[in-house]
């Protein structure tokens, strides 16, 4: 029986398992030294604001796998050989395969700041950054201040776990306003609002110089780059960023770039060798698309892919209109196409709306010569992910988008409706006179 | 804030104790008047019973309640076994006369605890009948001020509206923790003395007689004092309900409307009614919730009274068999388990906090199902054989005595299951025990549900990151994310559409909504996002 074996038990990998099992009879092992079961990583700041306990955060109960015969090993792989299709492990055992699976995930950035591997400086990605924050931030008291570096999702999230346990923090963004490479001015400053709101001190366009030891070899501060100032604090959050986690693959056959280099086959320079998820490079981004996509959602939809090239029926990665979400604190953001931050193509326009109140917010981006819509952000209102979708694929032009915008709206029953708003404000602005239609069922299920 | 909190919470503590406490307070001294009276209304004129209950009870003087309670239940014993011994007698002599003569004198003893209830509510004396109104402040007074001065500070400490479920799981409290377990002995305790020891509480009953006096003219009994509370607890948990999901209308409105159907619907109707003299009803309760509708006292108290009786009587059987099922067809189930239901109202309040308690293994729910189904299927025996013997004069159907059934149901699903098991356990297994596992009209709402309705909960195409917060707060123990990391729409029998799912939701996948029959299950294979052949080619003909 083929032996197909997959490194790492993230969703990529548990994907394309599952996947496997259900299309073949194929022997599937999974290997992890991170934790025994599949989890969800995107969680594991629940389990430190006890909204959960770990186990929570696991999808399947363990009898699981062993009714669908994935086995599960517990190890680290030390080194791989493709040619000889064998693993090594660091406990000197070794494992060998018919085809490999690569689907290790990311690391967090460390970009060789002075005091970077301190004791409490840490990055909040794996289960064992989880523990060891519970250990340098277990309250207010142990940690009396914790400084964030670096304004991405990851950041955002550590600084709203410590906020839950009442440690102040301190934020330090690379950018003048947050995550503005990705969103638009408006949502931007939405955000930075957000995190203000909550008491977290904000440092806009400040950058790490140092982590100053207090001489036992722990963090007692950090200097800030652009001011000198130094800012006590006994936990320092990186969070700038991710990368491929491949280290491990550096003097083996298999061709890497930043990652795994892959063609949309999902295949490695070596046979019947293949890589998903984070880890994985494309040669070429596909579509509008990064060449790396450290996204739940890719991870999963390549695990999907690749099963069934496994199970023998050749498929290319070949993901669907680019949607994410996220959450910013209290604020909730959805995105669905194309909708650019301060990096924004010259062919895209934006129509933006924003609650006079709440921290409610829409953009819709459209192309400026065709009135093509191209996608849409929505801080703090939820929308139907199969509406867009099929807007997205036939092409819709922004006016048709907003005169059937109720169609796509999923908040919850009964909470205040805001199109009504939207169009008329989007008239106001374009010029228009687009009369917002009554949501359609028939039109939903189309 | 952080003070009036704490302080909140041990003024709560004070008035709890104080309740507590109040049981054991003054003494019952039976007067031979009181006694006399007593028995002349329900008609008891044996020579021995009354000398037992005088040289027993009365010639005793003043005694606690426990003591109280034990020489009334004493001497009702000594009657039945005074008449037991003649009766023996006269068998043996086959003397079948007198041996007949003799069954009347004996007592029930279902009815020992009811006896010694009324007779310590005619005989207390003391610092609780004497002060109604101080008692009344000292304990529900202290407590509702407690408990608000508790939860109204979370309006600050909690943090900006939103989901705010931090640090749940590292309280002792809500984590199953000693606190939860201590809870869990309180309210069991509690249960096991309402319904089974009544007597025992009778100093409750004075603390609120003056609001059922207002309200229908008679004093309380427990059943009044359990019903107020009922009311007061799901109030000051409504305004915790109000406070933590105040961005969320869907459950404003719905605590709104739960709150509604308790206080008027199920407590200040039927104490009206009684004050007009007509058979008390709680115009919600649907059967078989409400067990004994079809019980044969009631029929014939509804036959009795008249139009309003035989409104009821229709009004009962229509609710049950046309608006409840109709109404799940439109709605889901959640119209009734989570809008308007008295259970469901407890649990959504009082017991909100609790609702991550429930278990999601797969075993849990196999256990559901056996359970809520066989109480289903119980109680509709118990009925069949319950009118069955009502229309025809027979003790008994298929061999199953009416008497029997009746009562087993009571005791074991009615008393235990409901309220013992049902309530007491939510601080351990969640605050749907009883609506999980036990509850008859949740299960045929439930098949209904599942079969035949537009509700459903629509996951939002592939946006699931399979954090596991819609499972982990489902107080059904549905394992929502199952589900949802599929793609696929939640269509279960036993989701009472509380919305909490959708509302802990940090991705915004989850949605309850009521849309065409069509398209409401719909297994995938795989998510949305990925290649449209791909997605073609795998969920072709699903």
């Amino acid at each position: 029986m083929e032996h197909i074996v997959i490194i790492g038990n993230g969703v990529a990998g548990v994907t394309v398992a599952r996947h496997i099992r259900k299309n073949s009879d194929k022997r599937i092992t999974i290997i992890s030294g991170e934790t025994d079961y599949f989890f969800s990583r995107t969680a594991l700041m629940y389990v430190y604001m006890g909204h959960m306990k770990f186990e929570h955060t696991q999808p399947y109960e363990s009898w699981f796998w062993k009714k669908n015969r994935i086995e599960l090993k517990s190890a680290w792989v030390e080194s791989v050989s493709g040619a000889n299709k064998s693993i090594q492990f660091n406990d000197g055992q070794s494992m060998s395969f018919d085809k490999l699976i690569i689907a290790t995930g990311s690391i967090p950035n460390k970009f060789g700041w002075p005091g970077q591997d301190l004791d409490g400086v840490q990055g909040m990605y794996h289960k064992q950054d989880l523990e060891k924050l519970e250990k340098n931030a277990p309250n207010n008291k142990v940690c009396k201040r914790a400084v964030i570096v670096g304004g991405g999702l990851i950041g955002i999230e550590m600084a709203e776990m410590l906020h839950s346990r009442h440690i102040p923090v301190t934020f330090l963004v690379r950018e003048n306003s947050f995550w503005n490479g990705v969103l638009p001015a408006g949502e931007s400053a939405l955000v930075n609002e957000e995190i203000l709101a909550n008491g977290i001190d904000l440092r806009l366009e400040q950058n790490l110089e140092e982590i100053i030891d207090d001489g036992n070899g722990k963090c007692k501060a950090i200097k800030i780059q652009e001011t000198g100032e130094i800012i006590e604090c006994d936990v320092v959050g990186l969070t700038a960023g991710v990368s491929p986690n491949v280290s491990f693959l550096k003097n083996s056959d298999i061709e890497l770039g930043r990652g795994v280099m892959v063609n949309r086959l999902l295949e490695t320079s070596v046979k019947d060798v293949y890589a998903i998820g984070d880890c994985a490079e494309q040669r070429e981004g596909i579509g509008r698309r990064r060449p790396i996509e450290a996204v739940w959602y890719t991870g999963r939809m390549m695990g999907e892919a690749l099963a069934q090239t496994i199970c023998g029926n050749a498929t290319e990665y070949n993901p669907g209109h680019w949607f994410n979400s996220a959450k910013f604190m209290d604020v909730e953001y959805q995105t669905y196409g194309w909708v650019s931050g301060s990096r924004k193509p010259e062919f895209e326009d934006q129509f933006h709306w924003r609650h006079p109140v709440e921290n409610i917010c829409v953009t819709v981006s459209y192309h400026k010569d065709t009135d093509e819509f191209l996608g849409i952000n929505t801080f703090g209102i939820r929308m139907r992910h199969e509406i867009f979708d099929r807007w997205l694929t036939e092409n819709r032009k922004v006016d048709d988008v907003m005169a059937y915008l109720k169609d796509a709206n999923f908040d919850p029953e009964f909470y205040s409706k805001h199109e009504d708003a939207i169009i008329s404000h989007y008239n106001q602005e374009r010029g228009k006179q687009i009369k917002p239609v009554k949501k359609s069922w028939k039109r939903i299920f189309a | 804030m952080k003070a009036i909190h704490h302080i909140g919470l041990v003024i709560f503590l004070i008035g709890l104790t104080i309740f507590t406490g109040s049981i054991f307070a003054g003494s019952f001294d039976l007067q031979k008047e009181q006694l006399n009276s007593f028995l002349e209304s329900k008609g008891i004129a044996n020579e021995f019973i009354i000398k037992e209950l005088n040289e027993d009870v009365v010639s005793k003087g003043p005694m606690g309640i426990f003591e109280f309670s034990s020489s009334v239940r004493g001497a009702l014993e000594k009657n039945n076994v005074h008449y037991d011994a003649l009766i023996a007698k006269y068998d043996a002599a086959k003397d079948w006369d007198n041996k007949g003569k003799q069954y009347q004198y004996r007592i029930n003893e279902k009815d020992f605890r009811a006896m010694s209830f009324s007779l310590a509510k005619k005989s207390a004396i003391g610092f609780v009948v004497e002060n109604k109104g101080l008692m009344w402040f000292l304990t529900f007074g202290l407590g509702i001020l407690g408990a608000l001065m508790f939860i109204a500070p979370q309006l600050q400490l909690l943090g900006r509206k939103g989901i705010k479920n931090n640090g749940i799981y590292h309280s002792a409290a809500t984590s199953r923790g000693w606190i939860a377990w201590l809870v869990l002995v309180y309210l069991v305790l509690f249960y096991i003395t309402l319904y089974f020891m009544a007597d025992y509480v009778v100093n409750w009953t004075f603390i609120v007689d003056p609001i059922s006096l207002f309200l229908s003219g008679n004093e309380a009994s427990q059943w009044f004092v359990y019903g107020f509370l009922y009311c007061v607890l799901m109030s000051v948990m409504a305004v915790r309900m109000y406070i933590k999901y105040r961005h969320n209308k869907y459950q404003v409105l719905r605590t709104t409307s739960v709150l509604f159907f308790q206080i008027v619907l199920a407590f200040l109707i039927p104490e009206i009614m009684t004050s007009l003299q007509m058979p008390a009803y709680d115009f919600k309760n649907a059967f078989p919730l409400d067990y004994d509708f079809f019980f044969s006292w009631n029929l014939d108290s509804l036959l009795d009274s008249g139009a309003i009786g035989l409104f009821i009587l229709v009004w009962g059987i229509v609710l049950t068999v046309i608006i409840v099922p109709v109404m799940v067809y439109f709605f889901g189930k959640r119209w009734y388990c989570s809008w308007v239901c008295g259970c469901g109202g407890l649990a959504e309040t009082l017991g909100d906090p609790y609702r991550q308690n429930s278990s999601k293994k797969l075993i849990s729910w196999k256990l559901e199902r056996w359970l809520i189904h066989s109480v289903l299927v119980f109680s509709l025996v118990m009925t069949i054989v319950t009118l069955y013997a009502y229309f025809t004069g027979a003790n008994s159907l298929l061999g199953i005595p009416a008497d029997w059934i009746k009562d087993a149901y009571s005791v074991l699903i009615g008393a235990w299951f409901a309220g013992v098991i049902g309530t007491g356990f939510y601080p351990i297994f969640g605050n749907r025990v009883w609506c999980r596992f036990g509850c008859p009209l949740a299960a045929y709402l439930g098949l209904v549900q599942r079969f035949k309705s537009r509700f459903r909960i629509t996951t939002n195409g592939g946006q699931c990151i399979s954090c596991g917060n819609c499972s982990t707060y489902c107080e059904q123990g549905i394992d929502v994310r199952a589900y949802a990391q599929k793609g696929e729409n939640i269509v279960r029998a036993s989701c009472v559409g509380c919305g909490v799912c959708s509302a802990v939701c940090p991705r915004g996948v989850l949605k309850l909504e009521n849309g065409p029959e069509d398209g409401r299950i719909n297994p995938t294979e795989v998510l949305l996002g990925n290649d449209v052949d791909l997605m073609d080619l795998l969920n072709k003909g699903k």
